[in-house]
Order: structure tokens, then sequence, then C-alpha cells
């Protein structure tokens, strides 16, 4: 059984929801991104989601593209992001590592050396934003042969018989991409994301994870009932940016600060106990 | 190869060889399928090409001409070289016979709201054009950088309606331009009609503009039969994202005696890092939705190009390119930012014609065809774009404050 897999069968026994924090890798500087690994999962985050840099985030906001372009001046590069994992998984051999980029760096590297080095690695599972299912037969089939699960998206503007295909595709948990938009957008309407969730939960029984646009405890709050996993990057990625020249201060304010989502999360899906 | 299947390309997933296809985010996959069924539908509807031949006839002003450039011929003493003249097309360029082509289809599909990106602007200004004229909300996304050298046509793409949006991410050029485009695309997907201005991007973009720019190639290939009774030895074109060549190209693909040339800019130089030439020195990667060639470093990171032309600043190339030139069909060359200059310069003294800098690239390497074939050569270069737009470039780099 996946990482991924036994860590959302875990959580589920337990009825409760994943917190999946993104970091971009090497931002503000690769030497951190380790060390911030660590404080978002001393924050209560259950999986992490570490962006690949690229030069060209088509579907990132201000925020994201601007991180990939910190982490770029360092010169930092697939195989680097490969080795701050392995880092990581020295000290931490039970959270999800899932790494979320596009695919002109994995073409360049090659799918089966990359898939070989990721898991090697301790890579859990790989996002990329701009694969779609038809393009990604070969895709699919080497990350499998690597035991690397495939994440693919749901958009608000898929259709029906495209979902059925793409929970299919998607192994570990399935991203719902919860608007229109790019990440970090401010224009989450949570009834809408309700409705499309229950329709995906019609043709899956995978974990879903939604994200993009939940920035703080509220909407982490609100999304949490209708989702398996809430993910949260550009409100992550902002206070790297804020904070990113005091090292310290910023690990202490990312646990502080994914320990408020935790909360908002748990609270807002906790089974309710008698308290008379 | 299979000429004749080279025609039928790409297949039914937008695929040439192993180039083309669909990479996007998710969100774009509905938006991309609605196109596909817009193209199968109303590309081959007899209704629709008779609303868009009227339009070509009477707002573009085609057929434009093919010119045969006689002291450029003489000066060279070699092939005959013919100019298909796009400069005289309304708006200046040929990048006006895509967009009405895709603002018809963006009517029928009721989008009230048309976005573009630009790099020289004459996309821009194509579609903030005709934008205006159907009274369509027009939005351009344009590179800070290519703002500042192609002022001229942000004043009129304002002066048409138009919002241009400045972009300042990465080299604020062209692909920037494209990814601020797609972002804006995700965002506004259900009113929003992305008018692409080359032969790149997801499936049905560059077998759709294709289609569109065929018409210069067609007319191109009847004028020549007329005028001199016979096909050319070759057509020359510049290859920035690749739309006015594959126009020249497509409908002589199939006459395997024709040779096709694509020039890229060389920049400062092939030898040097700073160029465009994503056929010529590039890799095999994907960006902005397609498997091409792209001028990128080891680690699969986009690479700033650099070229005296903004339309040809680009660090892709559109996928059929990608094929032609995996197939043999076409060849591609390159002619550096000095060698267009040049070829600027002889072309307005010469002729009294100012091109583009991009169509400057196709003469300067249209020249050097014609010396090697002979007098008894014809070529055909296509000049894609008027120089207007280009002449505060030229001035700045000869110290001219105009």
């Amino acid at each position: 059984m996946s990482r991924l897999q036994h860590r959302f069968d875990a959580l589920r026994a337990h009825g409760r929801v994943a917190l999946i924090p993104f970091l971009t890798a090497g931002d503000p500087k690769p030497e951190e991104t380790v060390a911030l690994m660590h404080a978002l999962v001393a924050g209560g985050a259950d999986v992490l989601e570490l962006g690949v840099p690229f030069s060209d985030p088509m579907a990132e906001g201000p925020p994201i593209q601007r991180a990939c372009e910190r982490a770029l001046k360092h010169g930092i590069t697939l195989a680097d992001v490969l080795a701050l994992v392995a880092d990581f998984r020295r000290a931490d051999g039970d959270t999800p590592v899932v790494l979320m980029g596009y695919l002109n760096p994995l073409e360049v590297f090659g799918y089966a050396r990359f898939a070989q080095a990721a898991s090697e690695a301790g890579v859990d599972g790989v996002i990329t934003v701009d694969i779609p299912p038809e393009e990604a037969d070969e895709y699919r089939r080497v990350l499998g042969e690597y035991g690397l699960d495939p994440v693919f998206l749901l958009a608000p503007t898929t259709t029906e018989e495209r979902i059925a295909r793409i929970c299919d595709a998607s192994q570990g948990f399935v991203y719902y991409v919860s608007l229109r938009g790019v990440t970090g957008a401010a224009n989450l309407d949570v009834t809408e994301v309700a409705q499309r969730l229950a329709v995906v939960r019609r043709h899956t029984d995978k974990p879903v994870g939604v994200g993009f646009g939940i920035n703080d405890a509220e909407s982490a709050a609100q999304v949490a009932p209708i989702a398996d996993a809430v993910i949260v990057g550009s409100a992550i990625v902002n206070r790297i940016e804020e904070y990113g020249d005091r090292p310290e201060e910023l690990r202490e304010i990312l646990r502080e600060f994914v320990a408020g989502l935790r909360h908002a999360i748990d609270g807002a899906t906790a089974p309710k106990v008698s308290t008379a | 190869m299979s000429n004749l299947k080279s025609r039928m390309l790409p297949d039914s997933a937008g695929h040439f060889g192993i180039f083309g296809g669909t990479f996007v985010a998710e969100t774009l996959m509905r938006p991309l399928a609605e196109l596909r069924e817009a193209c199968e539908r109303y590309l081959p509807d007899a209704t629709f090409q008779a609303e868009l031949d009227e339009d070509l006839r009477q707002y573009v002003g085609r057929p434009s001409p093919l010119y045969l450039a006689a002291r450029l011929t003489a000066r060279h003493g070699g092939a005959r070289i013919y100019l298909k003249r796009e400069d005289l097309n309304h708006t200046g360029a040929h990048k006006i016979n895509n967009t009405v082509g895709q603002a018809l289809l963006a009517q029928r599909l009721g989008k009230r709201r048309v976005i573009a990106e630009t790099g020289a602007g004459q996309h821009g200004v194509a579609t903030a054009t005709v934008a205006a004229r159907l009274g369509m909300e027009c939005v351009v996304y344009m590179g800070s950088e290519d703002i500042r050298r192609q002022a001229i046509n942000v004043y009129r793409m304002r002066l048409l309606g138009a919002t241009v949006v400045p972009v300042t991410s990465g080299s604020r050029t062209l692909k920037d331009a494209l990814n601020e485009a797609l972002r804006d695309w995700v965002t506004n997907v259900d009113d929003t009609f992305y008018i692409i201005g080359t032969v790149a991007g997801p499936h049905p973009y560059p077998m759709m503009v294709r289609e569109f720019q065929a018409v210069l190639g067609r007319e191109a290939r009847a004028q020549v039969l007329a005028q001199e009774g016979r096909l050319p030895d070759a057509l020359v074109a510049c290859v920035g994202g690749g739309s006015n060549a594959i126009g020249l190209f497509h409908p002589f693909i199939e006459d395997t005696g024709v040779r096709m040339v694509g020039v890229e800019a060389a920049g400062d130089g092939l030898d040097t890092d700073r160029h465009a030439a994503s056929l010529c020195a590039g890799q095999v990667g994907v960006l902005h939705g397609n498997r091409t060639f792209l001028i990128e470093d080891a680690g699969g990171q986009i690479r700033e190009t650099h070229s005296i032309s903004a339309g040809l600043d680009y660090p892709g190339v559109g996928p059929e390119h990608a094929w032609l030139k995996e197939s043999g069909r076409a060849e591609y060359v390159a002619v550096d930012d000095k060698e267009a200059l040049e070829a600027f310069h002889e072309l307005t003294r010469v002729e009294g014609i100012l091109p583009a800098l991009e169509s400057a690239h196709a003469l300067a390497y249209a020249t050097r065809l014609a010396r090697e074939l002979g007098p008894d050569g014809v070529i055909i270069a296509n000049l894609s774009g008027r120089g207007d737009k280009d002449v505060h470039t030229v001035a700045e780099l000869e110290g001219i404050e105009i």
C-alpha cells in the first residue's frame, strides 16, 4: 500500500480530514526548505505538497509565480528538489510528500529516470498541472512502475464523462480545483464546490482533496466538511515571501499558521462528543 | 515520409507525430473541446466560409498581390524573388486573416469577450480591430519589454478600445504574455474566447490557425501559376510561432518539388545564448499546451530569448513546424539581427517597401537563396507585415531620436 493511501485510510478511520500545505521547493532558499517542511508537519500537516519550480507556471497566481522566481534564482533543479525530499525523509519516514509542478522539467529529465529517482528519494505522488489523462498513458505507466501515485486534477468545468475518467486515472487522491482561476484567487464559492463534489463522489471512493482559494482558517473550516483533504498553498507562500529573510521566525509562523488551520479543520469535522 | 499523410495531420487529438497535443490545466479541457467541436462544425460549413471569404475580401483587402521584386532580384542576380504582400492587408500584417476567422467562431459560440497575447503588437492590433468591429470586449496581454519596444501598436490597440495589460513576470515578452492570457482564460472561461495569434498552443489552435492562414498560401500558389506558369522552387517565410510560414507552406506540402524554408531569429548569433531559434538550436519539450522544440536549459526551464524583432522573440514554435522539420519536408535556417536589419534597409531603398523586422529575416535568406538558385529560379518570400511599427526600433539602433 502506498504511503498516501495508508495515510488517507488512517485519517478516514478516525473521521479526520487531511491538511495538505504547499510550499515551493527552494523558496526562499534551498537550504531552508527541509526545515520548513518539518515545521509544516509539526503544525499538523498530514501530507506535504512540494512545488517544483518552473519558469512558466501557467496555473499559478502571483504569489506562487514569485515563489518560483525566487527559487529559480538559486538555480534549483528537479534533481535538487529530489535531494531535498531525500533529506526530509531522513527525519520523517511517515508524512507523504507529493510533488506538484509542470510537465517540461519531467520531460527533459525523462519519465523513467525521474520516477526512479523520485521513488528512491521518498516521493509518494506527483501532480502535474499540464498533463491531462488523455496525454498521460506513458507517464502513468512509468510512475506506477516505481510505486508513485499520479494525482490528477478535476476542475469546475470538467464534464461528468471526464470526471469518471480522471478519477479512474488518479491514484492516492483526486485533486479538485475549487474555482475558475489561478492559485491564490479570491473567488471561492463553497456552495458550488459542495454541489460539484457530490457529483464527483458518484464516480469515486478515492479521497478528494480540495485546493485553490483556501487561504485561512475560516475557508479551511468551510471546505473541510465536504472534502477528504484541504490544500492550502498561496497563503503559506505569502508568509514565506514576507518572512523569508528571518528563517527562525518564518518556521514558527508557518507552524502556528498550520496549527490554526488544523484546529479549524478538526473543529469543523470532529464527531460531536457529548460534554454532559 | 508520406506527404499525403502529412496533409491530413494533425490526428484527432492534435498530434503531428510526437508533436502537438493538449497539455493544459484541467479547467481548459472543456473550452478546448467546445472549440474543437466548433471547428468541426463551422470550418467545413459553406455559410461560414462564405462569410469569412466576404470579410477577407471586403474588410482585410484580400487577395494580397504576389509582387515581383524586380530591382531586388536584379541586385542579387539570381532567382526571381516574388513577395507575398501580406503587409498590404488591413492592419498591416497576415495576423488579421486569423483574427477575422476566430472572431467569427467566437460569435457563433456566443462569447462577448476576447483576449489575446501579443509580441510585436500586430496580433494584438488585429484582435482589437475585429473586436471593435464586432462590438466585443477585448483584453490584450503584452510583455512590458515589448510595450516599450512597440509603443505605436500599444496606442493603436488602445484607440481601438482594447485594454492592454502589461505583463511584468518572467522575461516580460511574448511567452509571458501567453502565460498571462492562459491565466485570464482559466479565470473567465465561461464568457471568454482566447484568440491565439500563432500556430502554437493546445489543439485545436495549431490546426485552426493554419486553416485561417492557409488562404495566403492558396492565393500565392494560384498567383505564381498564373504569373510564372509554374510552381516556385522555394518558399521562404520567417518563423517565430510560425503562423505566416504555415499559411504559406501548407497548400504546397504535396508539391514535393517546392522547397519550404522557415527562417528563425538568430539574434546575436546561434553560437551565443541570445537568439530565438527553437528549431535550429532547441530541444523537444512541452510548453503552452503542446510538445514542440523549445529553447530551454538542461533542467527544462524555459530560457529567455532575444531577437531584434518582438514577433520572433518566442522560445517555442508551432508543433507542425516541428513535424515538418523532423519529417524533412521543410528546412529551417536562422538569420541574425544584423542581417535582418540590412534586409530591412535594402527592401526599403530598392523597392520602396518598408518590411516588418520579422519579415526582414525571410527577405535576408531569400536573397541568399536567390543567388544560390541562379537566374532560372523562382522564390516566393512572405512579406508577412509592414515595418512602420519598427521605425522607432531601427532609429534607436542608429542613434536617431524621433
